[in-house]
């Protein structure tokens, strides 16, 4: 069954423990420079958003990679993998992306974007409000839609 | 170093130099970080008997070894200097996101010295250091002030600055980071103010490394799964914040009321958390890998008070609430929002305005005082009056600046000051509960909840229960958590962390992170060093035995309603055992043996 990162902004309290969780996974210290997630802040409106890559079926970055470093895992449904021996540091995945959910660090010469840690993520993890789900891509969004659902009845039993 | 960068900054403003220095391995060790090495900084550098608002005075911006990392709740820093509001040395810790930041450029502690000629704001992009000018930025508020600091910057920067009260010299101004969180007591914000420093902002790429990853990350795992599974850190302050205590303040007798004439408010649950939940809350916040979310994001509706931002707090909620008569929520999250804008300390601001409106009612001041305004309890919209005028230093304002005490002083009632050491005193009757009457009394920094948090016990019951108005073993009581939580702020860890974890878990996660073999028992003895530092450095400066004290209205002035009618404090049946059990003589001087021991 394949899963995907489902975010609920409504829930996110804009802790970063899922940047230092992702961090802390893939380099071994705590670098949010270094996130495949951030999770960004308005202080002014009290929102926070988490962002990663959204594993995209017609992924912009395995389209425009030349080498095909970036590409549709074989292991892994619903993951778009990048290959660190066969990427030239071209950059185009970077530019390609229409999130920014690639990113290349210089630091590291590597392109950071989300890999699911491989199926078990450590930010679902690490999240403590319930902001980020790795839920079966069949249901992800069926429990949004029902839970909004849930409002118009109430409403609708307030008036009948 | 793993959990330390290594590094410290320094700035001087006189001269517009930066200049960086190797952290010292052994004083990390012993004083930890924020708190402690801050303290250990202001120690080495600063005379106890300077002008806390003048050039020679230094400010030390310094988080924990714990902060940056997912270590629960760890994410804070200390900013620490000689105070202004009463001449101790102040550590005021703050969460957000700013201190993280800190670590991420490489920095263990940024000094500041000196005084800069005319209004500047530091830029700090790793180790890209740049004084800039600020006189775009003064005369804004906090949150325009970190907007327009961005806007110049980056805009991911992290921001902290002043507001008016700091420039103004307000004795009461905080220092607020990312508009929301404040480094909030012992007025440091006017030492900003002094040196012409409106913000720092600061933006870091770096890494926090660790000793050992996989005991690191297991006792971590353990620490999130004891706040999570316990009922105070995992389940009630994300329901209802803070503000939670409230009802149960006021149920044990113990929320002051109406400048403390009174340990009961018969309405105070419109102003407690559930309230809050029900009317203003839009949802919880957590600081920088916060699992617990006490923050609250709130909104107001009503037109009189309008307005959307955090908070309140409890001890907010408390000061212009119970404390000034005042049962109306809206007008208090209004005014807490005020005071985070204009950069005021929100409970040093509603006691002194409990303060005044005491000397109001007694006649002491009248309407010419106060411009106009009938300050008498239970006046919603003169309370938030009072907020303006402060943060504009306007008219009355401009008293209501320097504090409760300076207040009362100046028309010859130092008595309706609710301080201790001059600082106002929070939201905890020490006629109700004996051990903070204690704390409050012994506090380094003066009046505050957050040196000794003995509520926990004596309130709370967290992990064990002593009865509130005995006084039996609460100078041991009160030496443990005082102890302990200056280890814990030195750490970078969160006050609330406690409830679901105590030192054994901090030392284990500390260990595990820097590589240092700590055990619990260095641990709390680095507690105690930074406790002995603190106190020593506050004798020299001029304290002495005769300010560990309270208001004489708590040592003799029965609270008159309420569960605990009939109390009052027994502060002189706890204090010469506490000195004792310090290892201090009969003075409250620590010893040469005790000195020794703890290798000051």
């Amino acid at each position: 069954m394949a899963k995907v990162l489902m975010i609920h902004p409504d829930k996110c309290t804009g802790c970063r423990n899922c940047e230092l969780a992702c961090s802390f996974e893939h380099e071994g210290q705590f670098r949010p420079g270094a996130s495949r997630v951030q999770a960004y802040t308005w202080e002014r409106e009290g929102m926070s958003v988490p962002m990663m890559c959204q594993q995209c079926d017609d992924a912009a970055c395995v389209t425009v990679c030349p080498t095909g470093a970036m590409h549709r895992s074989n292991a892994l449904a619903n993951l778009v993998d990048w290959d660190a021996g066969t990427c030239i540091r071209c950059k185009m995945c970077t530019i390609a992306c229409p999130f920014g959910n690639a990113r290349y660090d210089a630091a590291s010469s590597s392109i950071f974007k989300c890999d699911t840690c491989q199926g078990a993520p450590e930010c679902v993890t690490f999240c403590p409000n319930g902001a980020l789900e790795f839920v079966d891509d069949e249901q992800h969004v069926r429990s949004r839609k029902k839970a909004y659902a849930a409002k118009f009845k109430d409403a609708f039993q307030e008036v009948s | 170093m793993f959990g330390w960068t290594g590094t410290i900054l320094r700035i001087d403003l006189t001269k517009g130099k930066v200049s960086r220095e190797a952290t010292d391995p052994q004083l990390a060790r012993d004083y930890l970080g924020a708190r402690g090495l801050g303290g250990h900084i202001v120690r080495s550098e600063v005379d106890p008997k300077t002008d806390a608002l003048g050039a020679d005075n230094k400010i030390v911006f310094a988080p924990g070894p714990l902060t940056g990392t997912f270590a629960p709740a760890a994410g804070r820093f200390d900013v620490v200097t000689k105070g202004p509001l009463n001449g101790v040395l102040a550590a005021s810790n703050s969460g957000g996101t700013f201190g993280p930041e800190l670590k991420y450029a490489g920095y263990d502690a940024l000094i500041i010295e000196g005084k800069s000629a005319k209004p500047v704001y530091l830029w700090i992009k790793d180790d890209q250091v740049e004084i800039r000018d600020a006189a775009a930025l003064w005369g804004h508020t906090t949150p325009d002030t970190t907007d327009l600091v961005r806007a110049e910057t980056d805009e991911d920067a992290k921001v902290s600055c002043i507001g008016p009260a700091g420039e103004h010299l307000s004795l009461i101004a905080n220092i607020m980071n990312e508009m929301h969180r404040a480094a909030g007591r012992t007025g440091v914000g006017a030492v900003m103010g002094s040196k012409n420093l409106k913000a720092v902002a600061v933006f870091g790429s770096g890494a926090v490394k660790v000793a050992d990853p996989e005991g690191f990350k297991a006792a971590v795992m353990k620490a999130r799964q004891m706040i999570q599974a316990h009922p105070v850190g995992g389940t009630g302050l994300r329901a209802y914040g803070t503000d939670v205590l409230v009802n149960i303040l006021n149920q044990s007798g113990a929320l002051p009321t109406r400048n403390f004439q009174d340990g009961y408010f018969p309405t105070a649950d419109k102003t407690g958390g559930e309230s809050l939940a029900a009317k203003q809350l839009i949802r919880p916040k957590g600081c920088f890998s916060c699992i617990i979310s006490c923050g609250r994001v709130t909104k107001v509706d009503s037109p009189d008070y309008k307005g959307s931002g955090e908070g309140p707090e409890y001890e907010t909620a408390w000061a212009f609430g119970a404390d000034c008569g005042i049962d109306d929520l809206d007008a208090i999250t209004k005014a807490n929002y005020y005071c985070n804008e204009y950069g005021l300390d929100t409970i040093s601001m509603g006691s002194t305005v409990a303060c005044a409106m005491e000397l109001f009612e007694r006649g002491i001041i009248t309407t010419e005082d106060t411009d106009g305004v009938q300050l008498t309890f239970g006046n919603t919209a003169a309370m938030v009056e009072m907020v303006h005028k402060t943060g504009k230093g306007e008219g009355f304002g401009a008293k209501l600046a320097q504090g409760s005490y300076r207040l009362a002083e100046s028309y010859g009632h130092p008595e309706y000051s609710m301080t201790c050491k001059k600082q106002e005193m929070p939201a905890y009757d020490p006629r109700g509960v004996q051990g903070i009457g204690l704390n409050y009394a012994t506090g380094n920094r003066g009046g505050c909840h957050v040196r000794g948090y003995t509520i926990a016990i004596e309130v709370l019951q967290n992990g064990a229960v002593m009865d509130p108005h005995v006084t039996d073993d609460k100078a041991g009581l009160g030496i443990t958590f005082q102890d302990l939580t200056a280890a814990l702020d030195s750490s970078g860890a969160c006050l609330f962390a406690t409830f679901g974890i105590g030192g054994a878990e901090l030392t284990e996660m500390l260990a595990a992170l820097t590589g240092v073999d700590y055990t619990l028992d260095e641990f709390m003895r680095i507690g105690e060093r930074i406790w002995n530092q603190e106190r020593l450095w506050n004798l020299t400066a001029g304290f002495t035995k005769a300010d560990d004290a309270l208001p004489q209205r708590l040592l003799t002035e029965p609270i008159k309603t309420g569960p605990s009618k009939g109390h009052v404090s027994r502060l002189d049946d706890m204090l010469p055992e506490y000195y004792e059990l310090r290892g201090w003589d009969e003075e409250g001087v620590p010893t040469e043996a005790k000195l020794k021991e703890l290798a000051l």
